[in-house]
């Protein structure tokens, strides 16, 4: 249940970017995952709302990006695009092909609401 | 997965009574329903499009908020930009274990499985035969216990516990409290036996050098392809306890394969922790390993000690 220790380091850029940018209420959190990252989303979904209770992101929402997963197949000497980490080149069929990209997780962006100003 | 929000099925596969489990096509081959609008069954509140109505020093504005919401008094809505990796906070700890560690020329693996493998008496095996050519020390991560941090004292090699109580697995700011507090020699090897899980420590770097995916041939020869993370992240994979191989049905061969499917680079010794089998390769590899962090480790001492006479 590693999603739980996610949600705790999603907690802990959310709270770092309150402090540094003076937001009190947030929204949504949004995401970007790669497919073959070791991330499961429903999982996530859930320690996600566990986790955020008590900070600015109580309640907030969560939305995913989702980054198509590639890889580099060794015999084509190119990048190739993979849905998992087993699958073989769709080109040559071979399975020597090394995970490229798709393989993040980061935060990308908060929604956020700022103090009401002047009054 | 809603198209819409990201929200649903993820890579979760539930079984049919009747056969196989129905492998749902992966979110990046962008499926989609016929009718988002017509299989859209659950709600959503008013979502902001993601692309910055301005962009300016790290920041996103929205619109400035529903109904010109920059008014005095009226909250507003703004999107920020972080673009930060959620396992930002534990990468940067193990950099810093990694550096530790270079500047000692210790040369440190990270041992992952599921429960159950071999791993500590594969390092039970490993010590006894190193540790006459080099020192050798433990840190043991499990849920609870003491116990496999004892089975390492009784071989003569000092092994620091840690217990994750309930986590899952070792993390670099666990390991970063653990370091200082070995008294571990320059040069020396530095094995870290994660919490038996063969899902969770793959995402998590401690700083090591290197993973070591320890796969017993009492399991199913095909757990790389049922845990592929873990493969995919190791640099190295053991075939543990193939002294049993004669009694077992498990296709070594196959084995072997699907790991490489999963990993093309993954580096594969078979052995047996109890016979010693195969553990030339391995000790081979570790002692070629240790050289080169030695080495490096001499030639950062080198460069600081050049830094600092003020060359």
């Amino acid at each position: 249940m590693h999603e739980m220790s996610l949600a705790e380091g999603i907690r802990s850029i959310v709270e770092d970017a309150a402090i540094a940018q003076g937001f009190t209420k947030v929204n949504a959190v949004v995401l970007e995952v790669g497919a073959l990252s070791s991330v499961e989303i429903e999982a996530l979904r859930f320690c996600f709302e566990v986790v955020m209770k008590g900070s600015v992101a109580e309640g907030a929402r969560m939305e995913v990006d989702t980054i198509a997963g590639t890889g580099w197949c060794l015999p084509c000497a190119k990048t190739v695009a993979i849905d998992y980490l087993y699958d073989p080149c769709p080109h040559c069929g071979s399975y020597q092909v090394q995970a490229t990209g798709g393989t993040e997780m980061r935060v990308k962006a908060l929604d956020v609401e700022t103090a009401p100003r002047g009054v | 997965m809603c198209t819409v929000c990201g929200c649903g099925a993820g890579e979760v596969m539930i079984g049919r009574p009747s056969g196989a489990a129905q492998r749902k096509k992966a979110p990046t081959t962008g499926w989609k329903m016929a009718s988002v609008e017509a299989a859209h069954d659950h709600a959503h509140e008013p979502v902001e499009p993601h692309a910055p109505a301005s962009d300016h020093a790290g920041h996103m504005h929205f619109g400035h908020g529903p109904a010109h919401a920059h008014a005095p008094g009226l909250s507003q809505h703004e999107m920020v930009r972080i673009e930060q990796d959620i396992l930002g906070k534990n990468d940067r700890f193990a950099d810093t274990n990694r550096q530790w560690l270079a500047g000692r020329g210790i040369f440190a693996l990270n041992l992952v499985s599921s429960p159950g493998s071999g791993k500590t008496t594969l390092l039970c095996k490993t010590i006894e035969i190193l540790s006459s050519r080099v020192a050798v020390a433990v840190i043991e991560g499990d849920q609870q216990t003491e116990f496999d941090a004892e089975r390492i004292r009784a071989t003569g090699a000092p092994a620091l516990q840690i217990n994750t109580g309930k986590g899952c697995h070792l993390d670099a700011a666990m390991v970063g409290q653990a370091l200082p507090r070995m008294a571990l020699i320059d040069n020396s090897l530095l094995l870290i036996e994660n919490v038996g899980n063969l899902v969770c420590p793959s995402a998590f770097d401690l700083g090591e050098a290197h993973k070591v995916v320890i796969l017993s041939v009492t399991e199913g020869e095909d757990k790389p392809l049922k845990y592929p993370d873990m493969f995919a992240a190791a640099d190295v994979m053991l075939l543990n306890k193939t002294d049993l191989l004669p009694h077992l049905s498990f296709d070594a061969d196959k084995a072997v394969e699907f790991a490489l499917r999963v990993n093309p680079r993954l580096k594969v010794f078979r052995v047996s922790a109890t016979t010693g089998e195969g553990f030339d390769g391995w000790l081979a590899w570790i002692e070629s390993g240790l050289s080169a962090a030695a080495a490096n480790g001499q030639q950062k001492n080198h460069e600081e000690n050049t830094l600092a006479a003020g060359y």
